[in-house]
């Protein structure tokens, strides 16, 4: 860089610059489809995933689905708004968990349920205060950021 | 008046040590009252509890992470383009600042999500690509350390600060490009709907603009550091020369 002109080093930046753009443009066009965390149920409707392969669902708790069985079992559906899946899962669940919020889970399809080995609470980006929310829904105009 | 006048060492110093004290000060004010505000007077989210507190932390050292590298960014263009030595100091004063930076919102983010999420880790987009922005601080420092010819390393951790962008570019947009993981979108935007209740928002707002001045603060001191240390080594080169 010391022995070039300055317009030269100004168009070796730009140069680089430029192939660095279209270097990631290019990695991301061509890991569009797997860099995905997860599947939606739209697209495992779509395209069924192998029999035994492990991957990851993703949707909300469809509401009035969540239904606890014995000991530490639960089911519910997971919804897309297009395809629904349901999901069966022994184990711990995060804080968040909950109908009408969005999860993650890992597991196999066995048949047309996904048993999930593992699941993961999906956050929204609003925060609000509980009182607030609670008087909203008080007077009946709550509105859940979700739905 | 131009903005180069202070790529003299001279000005640079004479400016700095007269605006410190107020930098320091204020970066001081708003970091205690923005954290102590968000910590102890804000009330709890409907969904999180008191947990959301840990916002005031992690969202300001993200933000900064991506930040201090599109300043180190600016600096080392600066420097590779007009060759000011203030420029590439200034950037070199960075790094450290940035890595802490990355390294809080990396922790801050797993002990936030392991209630909330119910996880540590995953390797969602933005997580991955904020990890790389991590280590790519530590290579740049690694970079300017190994090489002795202050040019020379200014040079090569200017190209490599180019390279490092994209991985600062891609953990603030990967939610955007990659909609499917597990890390929501951007709380604070300037022109969507608003997502956060001014209660949280003030003090957040507090928070970020003492992360700032924090940073200004630091790379100041830094900076002129920096600059002694290489007039202690221009004395000494004379030194042996006599």
């Amino acid at each position: 860089m010391k022995s070039l002109k300055k317009k030269r080093r100004i168009q070796v930046l730009l140069v680089t610059a430029l192939a660095l753009v279209i270097a990631t443009a290019m990695i991301g066009y061509a890991m569009r489809d797997g860099i995905n965390f997860f599947r939606s149920p739209t697209q495992v409707a779509e395209e069924p995933p192998k029999p035994g392969e492990t991957f990851r669902l993703g949707g909300l708790v469809e509401e009035g689905s969540l239904k606890r069985g014995e000991s530490e079992v639960i089911t519910f559906n997971v919804t897309d708004g297009g395809a629904v899946v349901p999901v069966r899962f022994a184990g711990v669940l995060p804080d968040l968990f909950g109908e009408n919020q969005g999860m993650i889970g890992t597991g196999k399809m066995e048949g047309d349920v996904f048993v999930a080995e593992e699941i993961l609470a999906k956050h929204d980006e609003s925060y609000m205060p509980k009182e607030v929310v609670d008087a909203l829904k008080e007077q009946g105009v709550y509105q859940d950021p979700n739905s | 008046m131009s903005i180069w006048e202070y790529a003299n060492p001279k000005k640079f110093m004479q400016t700095s040590s007269w605006a410190l004290p107020w930098v320091a000060g204020l970066a001081l004010i708003a970091l205690v009252t923005g954290l102590v505000w968000g910590f102890f007077f804000t009330p709890e989210d409907y969904k999180q509890g008191s947990t959301v507190k840990i916002i005031y932390l992690h969202v300001p050292s993200a933000m900064m992470a991506i930040n201090i590298w599109v300043m180190m960014l600016v600096t080392s263009l600066v420097w590779l383009i007009r060759r000011h030595h203030v420029s590439a100091l200034a950037a070199k004063a960075a790094a450290p600042v940035g890595m802490v930076m990355t390294l809080i919102a990396l922790v801050t983010g797993a002990i936030w999500g392991q209630p909330m999420w119910g996880t540590w880790w995953e390797w969602d987009p933005r997580l991955t690509s904020f990890l790389i922005l991590f280590l790519f601080y530590l290579g740049y420092m690694a970079l300017w350390e190994a090489i002795d010819n202050p040019d020379t390393a200014a040079d090569l951790t200017g190209v490599l600060c180019l390279v490092g962008s994209v991985f600062a570019v891609l953990s603030r947009y990967a939610v955007n490009f990659w909609n499917q993981g597990l890390h929501q979108g951007a709380t604070l935007s300037m022109d969507k709907e608003e997502n956060i209740s001014d209660v949280y928002w003030y003090p957040l707002l507090l928070c970020i603009a003492g992360f700032i001045l924090l940073f200004v603060t630091l790379v100041l001191i830094r900076t002129r550091t920096e600059i002694r240390a290489r007039r202690l080594k221009a004395l000494e080169a004379r030194e042996r020369m006599a």
